[in-house]
């Protein structure tokens, strides 16, 4: 289940920071788990596809020089699991600096179809695997009196619109679970950031865009890091979707009723 | 006691004793032998590490174990048996320095070796072997343990003499609880007649002499130097001496008095007023090198002048426990915390090396801001690190502008000690490397530590962050 690399021996006074990467096998995750390695991270990545993650892992080794990147297999949705998995992580890194929840699904929904089970498998794993990583985050960063939580929610959280309210809710769920997060954690020095990318070049790209282009995951990555490194607290990512959200936001409810968008 | 997945009540962050390293552990505090049994029997069901953790007052990293198990010995801390008449007592582990002096003084019993600071647990000194400022003349703590009983990680539960179980006896004390837990000790204390000691203070004026005077002044029962780490040129090295001796029967007519536990007791405020506890807060505004130079200095010059060849009486806490007269002194070392680093030299290579170690700490801009010099013997123990020579301790501040300097201020410091055929300790220790571990014990003494371990832990469940830095591969 975990990569066989052996952990580099750290100097007590200076050890190595610690990520963990839930959703890490491609798209924004793969991305973020490429720009923490290079920051000098040591990084868990957790996905479902282990032959994935075992690329990304090589990928990043090879790439650092020395074992920075160890993967561990994991489906969100075994919220059993997540506790054991979380202690497995912290045993073996001996502590964590900052966790990304980064899991999600977008099923594709008809304009008319109303199915439960898609919309229940994406609350599963686009907040319920959330709720259940960050709890366990939460406890260890309130502890140390330090850490970072970073969740990729999505600008689809800002509104219900008519093409995929399971999606829409799930993330809008995560986006108030971090905001309520970051209230409860950052009196105890714990940094909470939300990320809401627009579209990105990733799996879960709808086939129709509407003018706006879609980003490159590592440009998302960058901008995570960025406001990880400044103590963000919201980001839209690319940086322009603050506006687009700022104006679809704005539209009145009797207009964006009979908007396709 | 515990079940896997571990609750996440069991969680706390945990420290060394200088703050200067953190982790995560799961935290469990047994009363009864028997829950440390169903400890290491969680942890061999599931592939947990275990470290153990007395008062918490290791330097380094011996009782933390970042993510993983912590067993905390503090609340078995029952004494057993105690016999005034020969001074035996049979002690738990979580028995602490303070609790053993407090309950054994009054009969006129005193731990024949005991560290600086009453604050650690008897199982804690055993599994580092702690000395004290008489170690030439009475070894180490180990060498006064007639007794123990211990709880192997494969289970299995044992006693240990000189005799009996020799190599267990001779491993899991001074194995920092990489090899077993202990259950029972039976101690031999000191007969003492008085709660105080004759006590002589006089100044040293460079290395040289600092060290041939610990040398020449061993006929004391306890001899110590601090030394001044900020002086330069001739004056490398200066210090003052301490030398105190037990006072003989009848020379203390009212032994009752000083013997009586309460009159022990050190004032906790600063001439009646200021209250000792807050002192740790300004003692932080002078804790930068300019300021540690005129404190050391002025040290120094009150000592060589006003101070010098004094002889007085003073309480055997005061004289011992000199680290405890200033409550939390070691956050007076500000965020960032402190590290010590104390090496043992043999008496032939002992000043060459010092020299050179006070002179790169000087030219590193890295001073010690207190040095402490101690004379040591042989001991046959397993992790054994005193030598037929001296010991140096030197205390550093850390802060995020020296980390990375700091660090390797010490691997430099290591190859000079390791040039001198000097060794380390690891309750103090939180910077060797397993390389110089193993130059240091040598090859056949790692390699029978790991073959012990393999018999009595064939899971390797012990396993402290010290021991992955220091034996990992």
């Amino acid at each position: 289940m975990t990569s066989e690399n052996q952990k580099p021996v750290e100097h007590p006074l200076a050890p190595l920071s610690k990520a963990v990467v839930v959703g890490a096998s491609s798209g924004i995750g793969e991305a973020i788990a490429r720009k923490l390695a290079k920051e000098g991270y040591q990084v868990a990545l957790l996905a479902r596809r282990t032959e994935r993650l075992v690329k990304v892992a090589e990928e990043i080794n090879g790439l650092a020089g020395e074992p920075l990147a160890f993967f561990y297999e994991h489906d969100v949705r075994d919220f059993d699991q997540i506790k054991p998995i979380f202690q497995t992580v912290l045993k073996e890194f001996k502590t964590i600096d900052l966790l990304v929840y980064n899991s999600g699904i977008m099923n594709s929904v008809g304009i008319s179809e109303f199915d439960a089970a898609k919309d229940h498998e994406m609350i599963d794993v686009n907040l319920k695997g959330a709720i259940s990583w960050l709890s366990e985050a939460a406890v260890l960063f309130e502890q140390m009196g330090k850490g970072k939580i970073v969740g990729i929610s999505s600008v689809a959280g800002d509104r219900g619109r008519v093409a995929n309210p399971g999606y829409n809710t799930s993330k809008a769920g995560f986006s108030t679970y971090l905001e309520a997060l970051r209230n409860r954690l950052s009196r105890k020095g714990i940094h909470v950031l939300t990320v809401k990318p627009g579209y990105v070049d990733t799996d879960l790209l709808p086939a129709d865009l509407g003018p706006f282009p879609a980003a490159a995951p590592e440009k998302i990555a960058k901008d995570v890091w960025r406001a990880i490194k400044r103590r963000k607290q919201v980001i839209y990512t690319p940086w322009w979707w603050r506006y687009i959200l700022l104006i679809v936001e704005h539209i009145p409810s009797f207009v964006f009723r009979r908007m396709s968008f | 006691m515990a079940d896997y997945p571990l609750p996440n009540e069991r969680l706390f962050r945990l420290e060394n004793f200088g703050h200067s390293i953190s982790r995560p552990g799961f935290l469990y505090r047994p009363t009864h032998p028997e829950q440390v049994s169903e400890l290491f029997e969680l942890a061999n069901k599931n592939d947990l590490k275990i470290a153990l953790r007395g008062a918490g007052r290791s330097y380094g990293d011996a009782a933390l174990n970042g993510g993983g198990l912590v067993i905390d010995f503090q609340r078995m801390n029952r004494i057993l048996d105690w016999n005034p008449e020969t001074g035996v007592i049979t002690i738990e582990p979580g028995v602490t320095i303070e609790q053993l002096w407090r309950y054994t003084l009054e009969d006129g019993w005193w731990s024949p070796v005991t560290p600086g600071t009453m604050a650690p647990t008897i199982g804690g000194c055993l599994g580092a072997n702690v000395h004290g400022k008489n170690n030439w003349k009475t070894g180490t703590i180990g060498e006064h343990v007639l007794s123990f009983d211990a709880v192997l990680p494969n289970g299995k539960k044992i006693t240990c003499t000189p005799k009996k179980n020799k190599q267990l006896f001779y491993g899991i004390i001074s194995g920092m609880g990489l090899l077993g837990v202990f259950t029972s000790i039976t101690l031999q204390l000191k007969r003492v007649y008085s709660g105080n000691l004759t006590v002589r203070a006089w100044a040293e004026p460079n290395l040289n002499r600092v060290l041939s005077a610990t040398d020449e002044e061993k006929h004391n029962d306890y001899i110590v130097a601090w030394i001044d780490a900020t002086a330069g040129g001739r004056g490398l090295g200066r210090g003052q001496m301490h030398s105190a001796n037990y006072l003989k029967e009848g020379e203390d007519r009212e032994y009752n008095h000083s013997l009586y536990s309460p009159n022990q007791d050190v004032p906790d405020t600063i001439m009646g007023l200021v209250p000792k506890s807050v002192v740790h807060k300004f003692m932080r505004l002078a804790f930068n090198n300019l300021a540690m130079r005129g404190v050391n200095s002025a040290k120094y010059w009150m000592n060589r002048t006003i101070g010098n060849h004094k002889t007085y009486l003073q309480s055997l806490v005061a004289f011992t426990y000199l680290l405890d007269y200033v409550p939390n002194w070691e956050l007076g070392y500000g965020r960032g915390g402190l590290i010590q680093y104390q090496s043992f030299l043999p008496k032939e290579t002992a000043e060459d090396t010092y020299r050179e170690m006070l002179k790169l700490c000087k030219r590193r801009r890295i001073p010690s801001y207190l040095g402490v010099v101690k004379r040591h013997r042989e001991d046959n123990f397993l992790f054994s690190h005193a030598v037929d020579g001296f010991s140096m301790a030197l205390d550093f501040k850390v802060t995020n502008r020296n980390r990375k300097r700091l660090i390797k201020l010490t691997s430099e410091l290591d190859q000079i000690v390791l040039a001198g055929g000097g060794k380390f300790y690891f309750a103090k220790d939180s910077s060797i490397t397993a390389e110089v571990v193993r130059a240091y014990l040598g090859e056949k003494t790692v390699k029978s530590f790991l073959k012990l371990k393999e018999e009595v832990d064939p899971q390797g469940i012990l396993q402290s962050d010290l021991y992955q830095r220091c034996f990992g591969e």
